[in-house]
C-alpha cells in the first residue's frame, strides 16, 4: 500500500495538567501529502507550536496516533524515536537554535553524522552544496555567533536538509527576521517545493506567509477548523 | 552508537570550557598523585622495617623446643585409657637442643621445590671474656652462603666481610659488644660456652642491626667453628631455617613439616604478627587518605558537570531534536566525565613519580639504620595501577548522576522555553 500520505494523525489530544488540567489539543485529526507546503496559523496560545512538538515525536505525552509515511510512532521508544527525527525529520526553529561549540559547516554536518550514512568527506560536500544554494558558501568556517539572524536560520535550513527529511518543520521560523530576511526564508522554502519536492510543514502567524503556500490550516482552541 | 561522534562532541564541550575543565581535572591530578607519594612512601617504610625486623626472620623455622612430653606413660596404659588422668609436677624433658638426623631432613628440604633454600644454623648462650670481664651473649654457627642467600647479613657487617667467616676460627661481633669490650677487628675474642669450653677467635667484622638488645648479645661464626666450640659432631644443628618462594604458604607448610619431621616449628606470620599489624595499619591510613582525596576531587567533577548541564542546556536540546537519543546525550556526559578523570588520572600519576622521587632523595640518616641514607620508597608499578583505576572510577561515578540528568532533559520544555 503505497500511497504519498508523509504525515497522518489520529485522534491526537493533549493536556497541560499545571497548574490545572487543561485540553491543549483536542481530537486533531490531519495528514500532510508527499510535495505539500503547508502552512498552520491560529492566534496565539491555540496551540499550535504543541501540536508541532508532538508531530516532530520530541513530545510523547500524548492520547492518539501519529504515523509517518504510514508508520505508526506513537509508543516507540526514546532510540527509535532519536533515529526518526534524525532520518525523516529536519527542524528550523524560531529561534535560530546552533551548537555554539562548531562552526557552520560542522553544525550542518552533525546530524549527518549522527546518521552515519555518508562518510565525513562525503557529508562535507553536501553540506557545501546546501549552504552554496542558500548563499551562505563563504560563511561555512564561521562561528555562529559571528552570523546575523537571517544567516543562522539558513544555516538551520541547511542542517535540517543535511539527511534528506521526508518532512521539514518549522516553528514561526521568520518569527525573528525583518521583512528582508522573512521574503528570503519564504522563497528558500518556496523553492524547496517547487525544484525538490520537499514536503514542508510551518507554524507561522504572519498571514503574508500563510497565503503564499499551497494550504493552510487554521486552528482555534486546539481544533483545526480548516 | 557512534562513539568518535560522541568523544567528539565531548571535546568541543570541554573546549568551550576549558578552564572549569582543567580545574576540576588538576583535582584529580593532585590526589592521585598524593595517594601514590603516600603509599610509596609509607611501603618504603614499611619494607624497610620489614628489612629490619621480618626480613631477619626465616619463612619457616624447624627447632626442638624444651618443654614436657605430651605422651606420659599413664596414657599409655590400657587400664587407665577410659578415665581422666591428673599428673602433678610434670617436668621438661631434656631431648637436647640437637636436631635429630639433620643432614637427611635439610637434604629433603632442599629438594622440595617450594623452598627457596636452606640454612642449618647452631645457636648457643656463651661468655664473652675480655680481661676480667666476662658478658653473657649468643653465639650463631651459620652456613655463610645460604644464611648471606636468605638473610643478607653482609647488610648489616659494618666492618669487615661475611665471607671472611669461611676462616677457620674467625667470628664477627654486634656493634654493642665490641664498644663494651673495647675489641675490633683483627683482635681476638676469648669464648666460654656453659659447659665449661674455651676458645680463643679472631674478630674478622663487626655487624649492626640498629637493635641494641641483638647488637649488645650477638655474634656470628662459621657451622664448623660453632660445632667445636660446643664439642658436638658436624652433624650438630639446633634451627633449620627455611625461606618459601610463597611467604603466605609458611603456616601450612610449617605444620606440614612440624608432622613430616616430627619437630617444633614457627612460622614468619606467627613469629612476627605485631610488626605484621604496624605495616597493615600504615597501608590502611595511605589508602583511606586517596580514596578521601578522591572522593572530594569526586564531587569537583560532580560540580562542573552539573554546572555545565546547565550552561548547555541549549546544545542538549538541539541534539536531541536533531536526532541525539537520550542514550546519546547520557554517553558524551560520561565521556566528558572520562576525559577530565584520565586526563587528571595520567598527571596524578605523573607528579605522584616526580613527589616519590623527590621524597626519595631527602637525607633521612639515623645511627640505628647505617644502610639508609635518604627516605625509602617504594616504587611498585601496583600503586599506578590503582591510582589511574580509582582515578577512573571516581570520575565516572561522579559523571553518571549529571549524565543521567542530562539524558532525560525535555527538549521541548527548552525550546518553547525562549
Ligand atoms: N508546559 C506547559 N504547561 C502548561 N501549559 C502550557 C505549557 N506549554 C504551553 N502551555 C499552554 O498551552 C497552550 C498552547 O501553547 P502553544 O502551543 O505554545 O501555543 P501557540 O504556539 O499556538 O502560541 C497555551 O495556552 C500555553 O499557555
Ligand atoms: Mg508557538
Amino acid at each position: 500500500m503505497e500511497n504519498n500520505v508523509i504525515l497522518e494523525t489520529k485522534g491526537l489530544s493533549k493536556y497541560f495538567y499545571d497548574p490545572v488540567k487543561f485540553q491543549v489539543l483536542k481530537e486533531i485529526e490531519m495528514r500532510i501529502n508527499y510535495g505539500e507546503f503547508v502552512s498552520i496559523v491560529g492566534k496565539s496560545g491555540c496551540g499550535k507550536s504543541t501540536l508541532l512538538y508532538l508531530l516532530s515525536t520530541m513530545d510523547t505525552a500524548y492520547e492518539g496516533q501519529i504515523y509517518i509515511h504510514n508508520e505508526l510512532v506513537t509508543g516507540k521508544t526514546d532510540r527509535a524515536l532519536a533515529l526518526i527525527r534524525n532520518e525523516k525529520i529536519g527542524f528550523v526553529f524560531q529561534f535560530h537554535y546552533l551548537l555554539a561549540e562548531y562552526n557552520v559547516l560542522k553544525n550542518v554536518m552533525l546530524p549527518g553524522m549522527k546518521l552515519g550514512k555518508y562518510s565525513d568527506q562525503e557529508l562535507e560536500n553536501r553540506a557545501m552544496k546546501h549552504l552554496k544554494t542558500l548563499d551562505m558558501e563563504d560563511q561555512a568556517l564561521k562561528m555562529p555567533i559571528q552570523l546575523s539572524g537571517g544567516q543562522k536560520q539558513r544555516v538551520a535550513i541547511a542542517r535540517a536538509l543535511i539527511n534528506d527529511p521526508l518532512i521539514i518543520m518549522g516553528d514561526e521560523p521568520t518569527g525573528n527576521l525583518d521583512k528582508k530576511n522573512s521574503d528570503l526564508v519564504f522563497d528558500i522554502f518556496n523553492r524547496l517545493t517547487q525544484e525538490e519536492k520537499q514536503t514542508l510543514l510551518v507554524v507561522t502567524h504572519d498571514t503574508d506567509f500563510a497565503n503564499r503556500t499551497t494550504r493552510i490550516i487554521t486552528m482555534e482552541d486546539g481544533k483545526i477548523i480548516s | 552508537m557512534n562513539f568518535k561522534l560522541i568523544l567528539n562532541i565531548a571535546f568541543h564541550l570541554l573546549q568551550a570550557r576549558l578552564k572549569q575543565t582543567i580545574v576540576a581535572a588538576v583535582g584529580v591530578t593532585f590526589s592521585i598523585a598524593m595517594f601514590i607519594a603516600l603509599v610509596s612512601f609509607m611501603n618504603g617504610l614499611n619494607d624497610l622495617l620489614d628489612g629490619l625486623m621480618l626480613n631477619r626472620t626465616p619463612h619457616v623455622l624447624l627447632y626442638n623446643e624444651i618443654k614436657p612430653s605430651e605422651n606420659q606413660p599413664i596414657f599409655l596404659s590400657k587400664e587407665f585409657k577410659n578415665n581422666t588422668n591428673f599428673i602433678r609436677s610434670i617436668k621438661p624433658k631434656d631431648i637436647g637442643k640437637s636436631i635429630y638426623n639433620s643432614k637427611t631432613i635439610i637434604s629433603v628440604l632442599k629438594k622440595d621445590i617450594r623452598v627457596i633454600d636452606v640454612a642449618p644454623k647452631v645457636t648457643s648462650p656463651v661468655f664473652f671474656n675480655s680481661g676480667t670481664i666476662e658478658i653473657s651473649g649468643v653465639i650463631n654457627g651459620i652456613d655463610v652462603l645460604s644464611e648471606e642467600k636468605l638473610f643478607k647479613i653482609s647488610d648489616y657487617i659494618v666492618d669487615g666481610n661475611v665471607t671472611d667467616l669461611l676462616q677457620n676460627n674467625s667470628i664477627i661481633i654486634g656493634k654493642g659488644l665490641s664498644d663494651k669490650m673495647l675489641l675490633s677487628k683483627g683482635d681476638i675474642i676469648k669464648i666460654t660456652t656453659s659447659k665449661g669450653n674455651l676458645a680463643s677467635l679472631k674478630i674478622v667484622g663487626i655487624s649492626e642491626i640498629g637493635i641494641a638488645e641483638i647488637d649488645n648479645v650477638m655474634s656470628y661464626t662459621s657451622l664448623a667453628t660453632a660445632q667445636k666450640i660446643v664439642g658436638e659432631s658436624t652433624n650438630y644443628i639446633t634451627d633449620i631455617q627455611i625461606n618459601l618462594y610463597d611467604m603466605a604458604s609458611a603456616p601450612a607448610v610449617a605444620k606440614e613439616f612440624r608432622n613430616t619431621f616430627n619437630l617444633d616449628t614457627i612460622d614468619y606470620q606467627t613469629a612476627n604478627s605485631q610488626f605484621e599489624t604496624g605495616s597493615t595499619v600504615r597501608s590502611i591510613i595511605s589508602y583511606a587518605v586517596g580514596v578521601v582525596l578522591l572522593i572530594v576531587a569526586g564531587f569537583g567533577i560532580y560540580n562542573i558537570l552539573n554546572m555545565m548541564i546547565y550552561e548547555k542546556m541549549d546544545s542538549i536540546a538541539i541534539l536531541k531534536a536533531t536526532g541525539f537519543s537520550g542514550n546519546d546525550v547520557q554517553w558524551i556526559f560520561i565521556s566528558l566525565s572520562i576525559i577530565i578523570g584520565l586526563a587528571g588520572g595520567l598527571f596524578g600519576l605523573l607528579f605522584g613519580y616526580i613527589f616519590s622521587s623527590i621524597i626519595d632523595i631527602i637525607p633521612f640518616e639515623t645511627a640505628s639504620l647505617p644502610t639508609v641514607k635518604t627516605y625509602p620508597i617504594n616504587y611498585n608499578p601496583l600503586y599506578y595501577g590503582i591510582g589511574i583505576t580509582f582515578a577512573l572510577f571516581t570520575t565516572t561515578i561522579a559523571g553518571l548522576f549529571p549524565a543521567l540528568k542530562a539524558s532525560k532533559i525535555d527538549p521541548v520544555e527548552i525550546i518553547r522555553g525562549k
